[in-house]
């Protein structure tokens, strides 16, 4: 029998992120759970799925697929969503641009990550839901430190980073207008440690690109880029083959390697614990368009 | 292979830490973001391209010295402006702990934005220039780090560098202090004298002030006990979710009714005669479960479901406790409020929507007491309305009970917040000194 009642920082963050997913559970109709086959909406799925046994993850998944994803990720999601028994929801982008609602961009910095705001804010009217859980952490960037756990997005989807809601305890008001949603954090306090030593804990399956792996690659403003086939790779830039491990998964256009040799959960947590770098500074060109790329794009409806 | 195993290996003793949630209240000018500054990058928690990006946004626009603040004003807003508007949440770990810092800013025009960041947190720094002494605005982040019972308060006495490390300013500073704390009601205090800009006593204690024999902030934030401001004693468990798996193909889970919630007060144990309320219906524990699997036992801040013995009607916003030891079931609520709202005033006689842990009823402001001068702790009790980020005492009649506890027993079942019927917002955050 315990005596000291202390919890470790798992145990707490664990405990406030399901009771985040039971409260939207609870008081909305329609939400759904933002699934990008990455580490952090792993533990997100992960911990859905505890807070609901023996019943089933109430809410389906959804996945924004840009067409450009890496193809260990897409394998990844289907087969976790077969073994949970949750609807998947797939909102393409490419669907969005056949359709002709909106266009590739051109050029050698060419990304659809910007396109899949408009697919997203799509697919949230075509389903009408009135809340979505995201994988985002306060950690990651400076935008993201100021968003509430609980964050309304007006009937365009947009965020007004200036008037947000207070948000005190653990009280979240949920009332929204027809049309509105909030966009729901539960691992807004979770750390990139914190998520690497729950996927050591729980012993969660991850794709394998987040492990030491052999891959042709080239240098382009600092980050290693994966050689394929959505991205015009310049004549002044060669490639080469070099031991790399992911540290982010987005998508292949704009998400860079890092040089490691990590292949086992401990290696990469004390890889994660020595670094003096972010991992969206180390991996993410499309953070570096300016001081407020992210700010920016939440603004407009951006995950 | 798409997908890798873990291999079986013992997690490191560092990712087995507790959290200590501490808010930092006090501006640019009382040194605010250089202490943070310093305490992530002393804690090797800044990292080389974030501080990069701040000193080249520094370099920029002309300033002589890396502006640390830019690492925690995170809007363009507050950048542009170099105020700090919102709460922004950093992090950081030692080996002992995982910090969480919910930095808010000092102004009065904030103090909405000081009252969410205290609302969650274990312990609160307030930061007191160490030339000016107190300030109004000293007195008003001590009142409210007490009026949201943050249980742990220290006064960083900071700048010591410009007054020479001199004791008799520091000791003038904790004396007048320690008579004002005295109106308040103040549960463990600690004055620690620094310079966040040489970092003395920040993480390691100074050579510059040998008649300081107290720990350094650090050590403080790595040290204080606070595993006994939960509250152990009344078991609170208020119903949030019920769990029924709806799975005809299996004979066990057809029965199955899971009560789940996040404790909000006590222990909860298999065999335990507990109460429903509003019922006042009594059973017993039959399980307690954290994500299907049976556990020892649930306490705060524990996310468990709890299976009964017999069938009682329970939905979410019911609330499971002892029968000896229940909260009160009231329609009557006195207690202090922040009013959020600048587009409308609270009035007597202004209707709200009011969230109390899972249960959500509306409710009508019948009194309004006073409203208290956040600087002086002077009651007006002439007032008939509250604007923007004014504190009050008030009356409020429900429409249906909530399962309510003194705010000063039980921080989970005595906070309730207010919102807005037509736009929705929140509007206000009440403390209850008073439910029946």
């Amino acid at each position: 029998m315990r005596t000291d009642y202390a919890l470790s920082q798992l145990d707490v963050l664990e405990a406030e992120s399901i009771h985040i997913f039971r409260e939207v559970a609870a008081e909305f109709e329609r939400p759904g759970l933002l699934f990008s086959g990455g580490k952090d909406s792993i533990v997100m799925l992960a911990l859905a799925e505890r807070a609901f046994r023996p019943a089933h993850i109430p809410f389906p998944v959804v996945h924004i697929d840009t067409g450009h994803n890496f193809p260990e990720v897409l394998q990844f999601r289907d087969r976790r969503v077969a073994e949970l028994g949750v609807r998947l929801v797939v909102g393409s982008v490419q669907k969005s641009i056949d359709e002709g609602r909106q266009v590739d961009e051109s050029g050698r910095w060419a990304s659809r990550n910007r396109l899949q705001t408009m697919t997203l804010l799509d697919t949230i009217e075509e389903e009408r839901y009135d809340a979505l859980f995201g994988g985002a952490r306060r950690d990651e960037e400076k935008a993201r430190a100021k968003e509430r756990v609980f964050s309304f997005r007006d009937e365009f989807g947009q965020w007004d980073p200036k008037n947000q809601r207070p948000e005190l305890w653990s009280l979240y008001n949920t009332k929204i207008r027809r049309g509105e949603h909030i966009r729901v954090f539960p691992l807004s306090n979770w750390t990139e440690l914190d998520i690497w030593a729950y996927i050591e804990r729980e012993r969660l399956q991850i794709p394998s690109i987040y492990f030491a792996h052999e891959r042709d690659v080239f240098e382009r403003d600092g980050i290693l880029l994966a050689d394929n086939p959505y991205v015009s790779r310049g004549d002044d830039e060669d490639l080469f083959r070099a031991t790399v491990r992911y540290r982010t998964v987005g998508d292949m256009t704009c998400t860079g390697a890092v040089a490691s040799s990590a292949a086992t959960v401990p290696e990469v947590i004390a890889e994660v614990a020595a670094t003096r770098i972010t991992e969206r500074g180390q991996t993410r060109a499309d953070d570096r368009a300016s001081e407020a790329a992210m700010e920016d794009r939440k603004r407009e409806g951006y995950f | 292979m798409d997908s890798v195993s873990n291999a079986g290996e013992q997690p490191p003793a560092a990712l087995r830490m507790d959290i200590l949630r501490f808010a930092t209240a006090g501006s640019v000018d009382d040194g605010k973001s250089t202490l943070i500054g310093r305490l992530l990058y002393d804690s090797k928690s800044i990292f080389t391209d974030q501080l990069e990006a701040v000193e080249r946004t520094s370099r920029m626009r002309g300033e002589e010295t890396t502006n640390l603040a830019l690492l925690t004003d995170g809007l363009r807003a507050e950048r542009e402006q170099g105020i700090t508007i919102d709460v922004a949440y950093r992090y950081f770990a030692t080996p002992q702990r995982k910090f969480i810092i919910a930095d808010t800013p000092g102004h009065i025009q904030y103090t909405r934005n000081m009252v969410t960041g205290a609302s969650t947190a274990d312990l609160a720094i307030i930061l007191v220039d160490a030339r000016n002494g107190l300030t109004e605005q000293s007195r008003r982040h001590a009142f409210l780090t007490t009026l949201l019972r943050v249980p742990h308060l220290v006064l960083a006495v900071n700048k010591m560098d410009l007054v020479g490390y001199d004791q008799a300013v520091f000791d003038q500073i904790r004396d007048e202090f320690t008579s004002f704390a005295a109106k308040l009601d103040i549960g463990d205090l600690t004055f620690i004298p620094v310079s966040a800009l040489h970092g003395d006593n920040v993480v390691d204690r100074s050579a510059s002030t040998p008649w300081y024999n107290g720990p350094s902030l650090l050590h403080h934030l790595e040290n204080v006990h606070i595993a006994s401001d939960r509250n152990l004693k009344d078991a609170r468990f208020p119903v949030q979710y019920v769990i029924r798996p709806h799975k005809s193909t299996d004979p066990e889970l057809h029965d199955y009714r899971g009560y789940a919630g996040q404790v909000a007060g006590g222990t909860f144990r298999a065999g335990d005669e507990v109460l429903h309320l509003p019922s006042g219906f009594t059973t017993r524990i039959k399980a307690v479960e954290v994500a299907g699997e049976p556990v020892p036992e649930a306490f705060p801040p524990m996310s468990v479901t709890l299976l009964l013995d017999d069938d009682v009607d329970i939905s979410r916003g019911d609330l499971i406790c002892r029968p000896n030891n229940q909260p009160a079931a009231a329609q009557d609520v006195e207690g202090m409020v922040c009013w959020m709202s600048a587009d409308r005033p609270l009035a007597p006689r202004t209707r709200l929507i009011v969230k109390h842990t899972t249960r959500t009823v509306k409710g009508i402001v019948t009194d309004l007491h006073y409203r208290i001068d956040v600087n002086t702790l002077h009651r007006d009790e002439s007032a008939t309305q509250l604007g923007l980020n004014e504190i009050g005492r008030i009356k409020l009649r429900l429409t249906q009970p909530v399962f309510a506890d003194p705010y000063s027993r039980n921080r989970e079942t005595g906070g309730l917040i207010l919102i807005d019927e037509a736009t929705n917002s929140t509007v206000g955050a009440v403390v209850i000194t008073e439910a029946r």
